[in-house]
Parts: C-alpha cells; structure tokens; sequence
C-alpha cells in the first residue's frame, strides 16, 4: 500500500482553503454589471391569480424589470420537467403538470414564484417586490396525502384526479397473498416516515450572465451535478444549444439531494441575464429556502409482514401514499417507486413481496431526493415491522433477524423485487454492531438508568441499500429519462503530474482528496502531484453528476478506466525506449521495468517522451491524455447494523441518545477518516429524522410551520453524541474498485434503530417520528391508562 | 452616510455606511472578506461568527456602524502571516472537522473563542458551547474532536 494512496486517513486538499476563508461558494461572486433578483412568493398554498400589479413596483429605487408568469409564458420557456416517468398499474404514464418558473394562473405552494424583480441592488430588489402587488382568489387546499386522496378534495391539477400523479405497483401480488394466506402470524402497523427539509447550510444562489459578443451564456449555480442542469436548461427550460451555455458549480456548502434538481431560480437568472444583457445574481435567504428547495420523504404507509411459527418471513405486503408536493421535482417520481419498493427485502430472504404506491400532488413543496431517498423510508418500515413482529412472537429481536438473513453463500441473490445482490455479510456486521456497543451488558445499564428515574432502552436496525446509481439499460427500462455513467479524464502533464477531471462534484464529500488518492495509487505519483478538476461544464466532459452515493462507485471506476488506458499507453512508450517486447514490461510503483531486470523508466520519464517524441513508437500518438466512462453493471449493496441506545425523562418525554454504534459494508475505503465522516453526517441527520426534524404544515392553511431554524429542529452539536463507527468490507463484485459508496448509509440504517431504541425504553409497539418530547410523553401515558 | 473606523485583521479601516448595513454585509460586499458566511436569516446557524474585541458575535447580527472603534477579526485573519494555520484551524484539518467547508468559518471562529476562554473544556462543555453554530454534514462528532484536541493542547 502506497503511503498516500487507497486505504490510508490522508489529510484533505480542500481544507486549507475552507479553513482560512477562501473557499468559493457562489454568492461569494460579482460580476461586472451585475443586477441582483428577488421573487415574490405566494403567501397562499392555493390561489387563483386575478391579478398582478406592478406599477408601485416599478417606481421603486434602483428597479430595472420585473417579470411575471405572463412573459415566461409569452417566451414560451421556463417549463422544469419530470426527469423519470412512472407508469401506473393499469399501463397509464403518471400525470405530469409541467412546473412553470413563474405561475401565471394559480399557486400551488406558500412560496410558489409568481414575479422576479431585477434591480440594481439586492436590498432594492428584495424591497421592491414587497411592492409588487398580486391579487390572489384563496382555494381551499389539499395539504396532506390523506387530505388529498379523499373523495371531493381540492385539485391541485385539474387533470390529476383524485390528485394522483401515479399508482404503482411491484411485486407478485398473487404470490405474496399466498404467503399471507399460510402464515401462521401477521403483523401489521401503519407509520408516518415525517417530511424534511435538507437544509445544506448553503443557501442556494445562481447569477446568470449573457456575453454580448459572443452570446454565450453562464449560469454559476448551487449544483451537484452541473452538466444536468445545462442539459435540461438546453434541452427543455431555455432553449440554448449546450456549446453556448457553461454552468459552474464552484465550491458549495452541502446538498443531501436537495441541489440535484434544476429549481426555478436558476433557469430565471439567466433568462432575466439574456433579457437584460447583463448578470442577474439571486441567493436564497433562509426562510425563502424553507417553501422552495424540494423537500424529502413523506410518506404514509401500511406494512404487514407473514411469518411461519419460527419467525421465517414469508410475505410482505405494503401500501404507501407518497407526497409529491405541488410540481414534480425531476427525480420526484423515482424515489417512492424505483429507489424504494426495490429494497423491501432488505437482508432478509423473504420470498414474496407486494408493494402498492400512489404518489399524491398536494399544496406543498415539491418533494424529491433526500440523503437516503426512498430507502430511508424502506429500512425504517422494513426495521420496525420486524421488530413488532419480533414483540408479537416473542423472538429475541436479534436472532429473527438471523433467522432471516440472506447467507453470504447466497450471493448473488436475486431478491422478489427486482435487484440482485452481489455480496454482503449481514452477520458479521450485526456480530460486530452488537460486540461494540456491548449489547450483551445493556440490561445492566438499564437497570442503573431505572435507579436513577430515567428509561433506558436499545435498539437495532439491520439495512441494506442500493446506491452507485445505475446501469443506463436499467434505467431506461424503468422510466429514467437519463443515462448514469460517469466521466472521468485523465490528463498527464509532461512533468508527469495530472489533472483528473471528473463529472462527479464535491460538495463535502473529499473527493479532490481521495480521487488524488485513487490516483497516486494507481499510477506510483505522490498525491500533492494530482489535481482534481470538476463542477465547470466547460472543463470536465459530459456527465451526470454527485448524489445517490454514485460518485466514487461510478465515477471511480471510470478514473481507473481511463488511468488504465494511460498505463497501456505509457508501457508502449517504455518499451520502445527500452527497447523490449510491450508484453515484457511490467508497471509498478511508478515504474515500468521490463520483467525479471532492473531495466526501468519512470511514470515522469514516460510522461516527459509523450510530450517530447523524439525516441517514439511509429505510428503512435504523442500526448497522454486519457478518458473513459464507466457504465456500472449493478446497483452496489451497502449493509450495515446500527445499534442505538437512549434515555427517556419519564417526566418531561426528552429522549437522549446516549450511544450510537454504526457498523457498515460500504466496500473497499479508500479513505477511512472520509467513510467515517459521512457515516457521521448520515446518522446526524437520522437521529435528526427520528427525533427533531418536520417540517409541518398547518392542515388547513398550508403553510409551513417549522419554516425557519426557529421552529425546525435541525440538530445542533448538544442533541447528538459520540459516534462508535466501524467497517466491515466485502468487496463490490462488479467495479473495478470493489467500492460500495457511503454517502447515504448513515442516514438510511439509523431511523429504525433510534425509534426501536425508543420503543424499547417506554415499552409501546410503535411510535412516529419525530419521537418528540410531546409525543414520548403522550405515549407514556397512554401506556400507563392502559 | 456616517463613517466608520475599526481595526479589521490587525489592519485599520474606514468605511462609509448606511446605518442599516449589518456587519457581514460590510465584510462580505463592502471589503470582500467572503470567508464569513450567510446561513441563515434568523441569527441561528452562526456561520457568519467573527470576533469583536476577542469575543465571538453573530455578524449578521450587528450593525457595521457598532463596529465603529472595535477590533474585528474574521476567519482570514486567523492564520499566521506566513501562513501557519491557528491551533484550532489545525485541529479542525488534523481531526476532518469540515466537510462542505460552509459552517467552517464561523464553527472555527466560535471554538477559538472556547478555547481561549476554557482551555480545559469538557466534550459537554464544548457541545453546549457550539449550540449557536449549526453543521450539517459532520453531525459534530469530529468538530468536538478537533475542538477538544485543540482546548486539550491549551491554545487557542
């Protein structure tokens, strides 16, 4: 193992520029001439606009347009697609309202885009569109799902009926009802997996500039994946040929999904910049990012689960609503579907499976893709229906896990619900998870917790996810309207460093450091002689981006791809300078040697001949500069166990995480201080799903209740403990790397094992998240009226 | 519109503003210190933390014009000139205390504070004391490494 290169904690290239202030987030940008935007929001969920009144605005200081739904729709742009279509049981494609970018007959949202006033300064655009005055006609709005799919409930299309985008269905239903007519047990439970906002601690910002000479356009924007957004401002929002449009994604602070999708802002800042010709700059305050960054989960669901006498599962069976807000967000109608009912069976060998989902428009906040995205909400039905079950029959909640599980002599397993797993060991990372937050000695540490009034309890959670998103033929198949290859080029200088540019993008995730790693490794070069270049459409080729822990899996293994053409292409090289058979030369740490002698030329003096051919190969190119891209054959499982243990006030109802154990499979690491550090920002945010964070809607007004930091609970440094964290890795099957991804697993085993924790201490079948003081406390004491 | 004078990273400076301008704005617009960072409209995530005269304050949170005749230091002018990072700044880097790097700033800014203040400080003290700086990605667990490393060390 090279001392800087994969498997080795090396210290991150980004740090120093964050650490000392000179990081580059895009509202740390000006251009010259730039104007600023501000949007004026509908303080409705469901209105008809009679009206929209602009003159006082106009009149304001510094003012220079405003433009409303009625100049997108004149423009004919502005339309934000669906990128995935579902169809329905019955063969129908799901309802697909386009999502203008300002509405221009009713909102459907608190915070829908109705105008944008572009002014000379910030505060001058933010106080002119306090000026712009619409008159609204209030419908009544349909908030929940529950509200939404009862009979005679407010529309929020008219061509949705019944307010349903789509009813889905997967599984062999006949079969699975099989199942429950022989099982000797069924248990049942109906949960709420709560809604979420993201909330990266970045705003999301976007200045679009139009060069007059050339009249290309640039969009700088808070992107995960900057090469989508062009594509689809392209492609369907705006209409300009990709040659003339760049998007750069600079540094940015977080995403968790929510800065996938391409939002209504980005595509106006360059509109309003190719109107105006000048920059138009916008940044999010807060609160606006509270009603317009697509929010996460929200689903209502009904599980059941057969078992034999012994615990065995033989069926399951589940029926969800799922919110998709107002809009479509583009990977919207994936997540309750393909990123979700495919992970029902989760480690266990459960041979029948029947999943129904109706995803529901409402007057809220489209809702798409959030750290985890449809899995979260499979682990956490799957992990608390076993866990009833395991109350129900008696059975240790250990061993019915066991009882269960898929053996590792089983893989590749091929699952009642589409994936075929390709490795894991469930038991040894339950064995390992429960050796390391001394499971065994918990019933004394419940008994002092007793002693001194509190409630101690513990709960686990055994997952497994599908990330490294995916094979493009499977995609397709299933509705994606994208292909999910990744990019990556390899550029050797003469000197011999390297530039890699990928398509990924980091925003958190180290990856200038561990793909500087990936590649010291492979090619024999010190680590501070690699640059990772990306987030610049006009730099790095075509590709589809960060999210749905893909970077590494599969933008990974395009760099070994591509890092294997520049060793192919280099060994070529070396054998004509020294002069042996390229079958005889052998690369190795940095070498090329020709087998069984010294005789050897460095990576360097390779590199230096490509650029300086003067001694070269006939008929070979000069240069050496690689790319490739990497299509993954298969999803990639990470597994783990969590093991969570808490404390409950029986007073007062607060719940105390007093320990965290994550014992995760997320393949080979190639660097295991990053792998530690997003299992601790995934459980952070589990912990935060499980007992602080909703966003809530008032059912009858629709608007957002927890809508800033002073009415979200997101978790601060004193609502979360020390994390135990561990790997235990079997090896990925089908890339290069052997690399699961680890992005999301934090977030998806967590929940379950907080709320059985909880459960367990105040000893109630079932309670919905956030397990809230209030609620806790409720529960109590219902539990002692019974 | 009224001038003002503060000692700006060791430096002296003198502005005009308008007596609505808050402190980050006058950092952020005015003198292109963009290391100090906006989370938030509501005074909670603290991303915005600078000193003034030694103490951490919310930048969002004051006027420009209260800075008039105090000391400000913002996350730039933390380091050594020649570049040596801060104790704390080294202790965020050495423990992988940053992700995204958004929150960093105003996180670093805080706990030197703590640092100086309670060079002893318990990882509960450390937790309680960061309780107006929110992170998103790291769930605390490093940050409370880094900090405690660095109070542990004695230095701010």
């Amino acid at each position: 193992m090279a001392q800087d290169g994969i498997g080795v904690a090396m210290k991150r290239k980004e740090d120093l520029r964050f650490l000392t202030g000179k990081g580059t987030y895009v509202d740390d940008i000006n251009r010259p001439g730039q104007a600023w935007a501000a949007f004026v929001r509908s303080p409705h969920a469901h209105a008809r606009i009679q009206a929209v009144r602009t003159e006082a605005a106009r009149k304001a200081p510094g003012v220079v347009a405003i433009l409303t739904g009625a100049d997108l729709a004149a423009d004919k742009v502005g339309i934000l697609p669906a990128g995935w279509l579902i169809h329905s049981k019955d063969g129908s494609p799901m309802v697909e309202p386009g999502h203008p970018a300002l509405v221009a007959d009713k909102v459907r949202h608190v915070g829908d885009q109705v105008a944008v006033v572009i002014a000379e300064t910030r505060d001058q655009a933010r106080e002119a569109a306090g000026l712009v005055e619409v008159e609204y006609e209030e419908l009544a709005a349909a908030v929940t799902v529950t509200q939404a799919v009862a009979p005679g409930a407010p529309l929020v299309h008219e061509q949705a009926k019944a307010n349903t985008c789509y009813d889905w269905h997967l599984g062999d239903q006949a079969a699975t009802d099989a199942a429950f007519a022989r099982a000797a047990k069924v248990v049942t439970l109906d949960l709420v997996n709560n809604r979420l906002v993201p909330n990266a601690m970045e705003p999301r910002s976007a200045i679009g500039e139009f060069d007059r000479a050339t009249g290309d356009l640039t969009l700088w924007t808070t992107s995960q994946n900057p090469h989508l957004i062009r594509l689809l401002l392209a492609a369907f929002t705006l209409g300009v040929p990709e040659h003339k449009l760049r998007v750069v994604a600079p540094d940015v602070g977080g995403g968790f999904g929510s800065k996938i999708f391409h939002y209504a802002e980005d595509f106006t800042v360059l509109w309003a910049a190719r109107k105006l010709g000048r920059p138009v700059k916008w940044t999010n305050t807060r609160t606006e990012a509270f009603q317009s960054d697509a929010h996460g989960r929200d689903h209502v669901t009904h599980v059941e689960l057969a078992l034999d006498k012994d615990g065995k599962f033989l069926g399951l069976r589940e029926r969800t609503l799922a919110n998709m807000g107002a809009y479509l967000s583009q990977f919207a109608p994936s997540v309750p579907t393909y990123l979700h009912a495919t992970l029902l069976a989760g480690c266990y060998t459960t041979p029948a499976i029947y999943s129904e989902v109706r995803a529901v428009f409402t007057n809220t906040v489209p809702v798409d893709a959030y750290r985890g995205a449809g899995r979260p909400e499979a682990s956490y039905l799957l992990e608390r229906i076993v866990d009833v079950a395991a109350r129900e029959l008696g059975i240790d909640r250990v061993e019915i896990r066991r009882r269960n599980f898929i053996q590792p002599s089983q893989f590749p397993y091929q699952t009642p619900v589409a994936l075929q797993y390709d490795s894991g060991d469930y038991g040894a990372t339950l064995d390992e998870a429960l050796k390391r937050s001394d499971w065994a000695g918990f019933e004394k540490r419940r008994a002092e917790a007793k002693a001194r009034g509190k409630l101690r309890g513990i709960g686990l959670s055994t997952y497994v996810e599908a990330c490294g998103i995916a094979p493009s033929a499977v995609v397709g198949a299933l509705g994606g309207r994208v292909g999910l290859w990744e990019s990556a080029h390899v550029r050797v200088h003469p000197t011999g460093t390297v530039t890699l540019f990928t398509g990924t993008h980091s925003h958190g995730q180290s990856h200038e450091t561990t793909f500087a790693q990936l590649i010291a490794e492979k090619l024999g070069i010190p680590f501070d002689n690699v640059e990772v270049v990306h987030g610049d459409t006009a730099k790095s080729a075509f590709a589809m981006g960060t999210y749905g822990s893909r970077s590494l899996a599969v933008g990974g293994s395009a760099i070994v791809q591509a890092v294997d053409k520049i060793v192919a292409k280099g060994r070529k090289i070396a054998a004509h300078l020294l002069e042996a058979g390229e079958g005889d030369v052998e690369f190795r740490d940095g070498k090329f040697t020709v087998k069984g002698t010294d005789r050897a030329k460095t990576f360097g003096e390779v590199a230096l001949t490509a650029y300086i051919p003067h001694n070269y190969p006939a008929g070979l190119e000069p240069g050496l500069e690689e790319g490739a891209v990497y299509d993954p054959k298969n999803f990639t499982f990470p597994a783990g166990c969590h093991v969570c243990e808490v404390e409950v006030d029986p007073d007062t109802g607060t719940v105390q995480v007093v320990g965290f154990t994550a014992v995760d499979d997320v393949g080979i690491v190639i660097n295991p201080m990053v792998v530690e550090g997003q299992v601790h920002g995934g459980v952070a945010q589990g912990i935060g799903q499980a007992l602080l964070e909703e966003a809530l809607y008032d059912d009858k007004s629709g608007q957002l209740l927890s809508g800033s930091f002073l009415g979200y609970n997101l978790p601060r440094a004193a609502d979360l403990p020390s994390f135990r964290v561990g790997t235990h890795a079997t090896a990925c099957t089908h890339n290069p790397l052997g690399v699961k991804g680890v992005g999301e697993v934090g977030a998806i085993g967590s929940p379950p094992a907080i709320i059985n924790a909880v459960c367990d201490a105040i000893g109630v079948r079932h309670l919905d998240m956030p397990a809230t003081p209030e609620r806790v406390w409720r529960a109590l004491r219902a539990a002692k009226k019974a | 519109m009224p001038a003002i004078s503060l000692k700006l990273n060791g430096r002296s400076v003198t502005a005009e503003v308008e007596a609505r301008t808050l402190l980050v704005e006058l950092l952020r617009e005015r003198l292109g210190l963009t290391g100090t960072h906006v989370g938030c409209d509501t005074s909670q995530c603290g991303a915005c933390t600078v000193h003034v005269d030694g103490r951490s304050v919310k930048s969002c949170t004051m006027l420009a014009l209260e800075a008039d005749g105090h000391e400000v230091t913002t996350i730039e002018g933390l380091a050594a000139a020649d570049g040596t990072l801060s104790p704390v700044q080294a202790a965020f880097r050495e423990h992988h205390g940053l992700q995204c790097g958004f929150c960093t700033p105003g996180m670093v800014m805080s706990a030197t504070e703590l640092v100086r203040r309670n060079p002893g400080a318990s990882e509960h003290q450390i937790r309680e004391w960061l309780e107006g700086n929110l992170c998103r990605c790291t769930g605390y667990h490093n940050i409370v490494k880094a900090v405690q490393a660095a109070a542990q060390a004695g230095r701010g």
